[in-house]
């Protein structure tokens, strides 16, 4: 040690990073104890944005609480729609129309797409690769637009309903959509691939940091890119296929080293799998009804048939006003790949139409709990990287 | 393994443990006395059979009135190599609301845990840091349970931190509204 160093008086410093940080997107609050830059200890703190959704969807009915879900991942909250209603539908005993399947299928993807872009070009950004950031908004567009087209929303949906859809897609979205298709891996290729994947700057930064070896990530329960870049090919429209997922093919990219390249290669692999399954699901896409016909005492009639047809308007007041009054008594897990990965809804029946219990398991929240294995002998700007590669949103997590 | 023989299987290991299972859609639950739950877990998780590797959720339920005793901590358990799942729920009354730990086995069960005890209160021995997680650490009551209001209804008893906001609220407020 160098003898000014020797006089030096140094002591480990304490710091509160966030809630309001720009790099913990959104208000996370991390507490790091430093010793000089290298992080000796990092806790996370949550709960800034606690709403009490479970507690809140215990007072409304089955129909009434598909909203709540779109503020848990606010950037992707078709995919939170679609895991509510595929729970709720297997809880009832109904199935979707072939037709809204297909139409879900598409629009998870749409919606990973969308995140895993934002995912990746902010977390660019933090690292200070900020070019990224422009070009995946200008692409972000695209399927906000067609978002909006579809439903009239662009951010909070609720476009799926139990039992199907809300409304059918016409041909001008189909072909905008599949417009997109053509035009994205080549976007991928020559603009995001290029900007990064051979970049020294971001190798230097993301290669070896926040290394998470396959049975750490296992033990800690992540899920999704955060755990494939592990090497653990889990992916659960593989494992428990839902909707559509059975009928189009694709590959669940796994890396090796379990770093932050390896997680950052494995969510640009993605977009090229989901717009391979937005193209099949386009290709394959039968005609015919959009919401379950066979099942008035779970879906709400169609408006005209309400406005003609007495029964429907029967079913129509009791469903809005009691909920589905003759769901069945039991309880049941269901679990759908969202971006972030896994999103795990357990919902308990009483028999009543509202919920008795409805539980998220939100993969924000568990990759947070493992910050600090990923912030093990890492500097400070290592911890940015880290909050970037596990890809979180806090209103999921805080719920 | 099929789910029905995964629980013929902890039925024949620890028969005075199991008190009974259902089955709802080909989802088998396993409802057990909490007492050694710390043993059956890693006894599924050990097993290679079974090598139930992957905690996927951990929640607690409230039956109040509905049933006795009153919480269940429910787990859900996938195993990675096997493909199949089970979900064991563990029975905890109101008296002695505590149950063991199980962050030893998974170590993602340590927010989920701490998250029960915060929206339901019930305590879980061994555990490395049992705090609140969510709500502020001052909070009073545990939310999820039936019992608690989904409306305030504490009047000045009401927590300190949201008089603050309402305070600071009144003091920037620049126009009367109705």
């Amino acid at each position: 040690m160098p003898a000014i160093e020797k006089q030096m008086n140094t002591k480990d410093l304490t710091i509160s990073m966030g809630p309001q940080h720009p790099a913990t997107h959104g208000v996370l609050r991390v507490v790091l104890d430093l010793d000089g830059e290298r992080v000796l200890k990092c806790t996370p703190y949550v709960g800034y944005l606690h709403r009490g959704v479970e507690k809140l969807a215990e007072n409304k009915t089955y129909l009434s609480a598909l909203p709540l879900t779109d503020r848990l991942d606010y950037i992707s909250s078709m995919s939170n729609n679609v895991g509510y209603c595929v729970a709720v539908e297997r809880l009832f005993g109904i199935e979707a129309p072939e037709r809204a399947k297909y139409i879900r299928t598409i629009m998870c993807e749409m919606t990973r797409i969308s995140s895993h872009i934002i995912g990746v070009s902010t977390h660019a950004l933090d690292i200070g690769a900020m070019t990224l950031f422009l070009y995946s908004f200008r692409d972000r567009e695209v399927l906000m637009d067609l978002f909006e087209m579809v439903c009239g929303a662009r951010l909070t949906v609720s476009y799926p309903r139990i039992g199907g859809v809300r409304n059918d897609v016409n041909q001008e979205f189909i072909d905008r959509l599949y417009a997109f298709t053509e035009e994205f891996p080549k976007t991928i290729e020559r603009e995001y691939e290029t900007l990064l994947n051979e970049n020294r700057i971001w190798k230097q930064r993301t290669e070896g940091i926040g290394v998470i070896s396959a049975e750490e990530a296992i033990s800690w329960g992540l899920t999704g890119p955060t755990l494939r870049g592990s090497g653990v090919p889990y992916d659960v429209r593989k494992f428990a296929p839902y909707d559509a997922y059975d009928k189009v093919e694709f590959n669940v990219p796994v890396g090796k080293n379990g770093d932050v390249y390896d997680r950052y290669l494995c969510r640009m692999e993605e977009l090229k799998q989901s717009n391979f399954i937005i193209r099949q699901c386009l290709e394959q896409m039968p005609k015919g009804a959009i919401l379950a016909p066979d099942a008035p005492k779970f879906t709400l009639p169609a408006k005209d048939k309400v406005l003609n047809d007495m029964e429907s308007l029967i079913h129509q007041f009791v469903l809005i006003t009691k909920g589905p009054i003759s769901a069945p008594e039991g309880e049941i897990y269901v679990a759908t790949e969202v971006p972030k990965g896994e999103l795990g809804y357990y919902l308990i029946s009483d028999g009543s139409g509202r919920p008795y219990r409805m539980r998220l398991r939100a993969p924000s929240f568990v990759h947070i709990s493992a910050l600090p294995v990923f912030c093990r002998d890492a500097l400070v700007a290592d911890v940015i990287a880290n909050i970037g590669t596990i890809d979180i949103v806090l209103g999921e997590c805080d719920r | 393994m099929e789910p029905k023989d995964i629980a013929d299987l902890i039925k024949d290991r620890y028969p005075s443990e199991l008190k009974e299972t259902k089955e709802f859609r080909g989802q088998v639950s396993v409802v057990m006395r909490k007492d050694r739950i710390k043993e059956v877990m890693q006894y599924l998780h050990d097993t290679p059979e079974l090598y139930f590797n992957y905690l996927e959720d951990l929640c607690g339920v409230d039956y109040l009135g509905k049933k006795e005793p009153r919480f269940e901590v429910v787990y859900h358990l996938f195993s990675l190599r096997h493909r199949h799942m089970i979900r064991i729920k563990a029975e905890v009354p109101e008296e002695d609301a505590s149950i063991e730990s199980v962050v030893c086995i998974w170590a993602g069960a340590d927010w989920h845990e701490r998250e029960c005890f915060d929206l339901f209160g019930i305590d879980f021995k061994g555990h490395p840091d049992m705090r609140r997680i969510l709500l502020p650490e001052d909070w009073e009551g545990h939310p999820l349970r039936k019992d608690y209001p989904l409306q305030s209804d504490q009047g000045e008893k009401e927590w300190h931190g949201y008089k603050e906001i309402l305070e600071i609220a009144k003091k920037n407020k620049k126009y009367e509204v109705g």
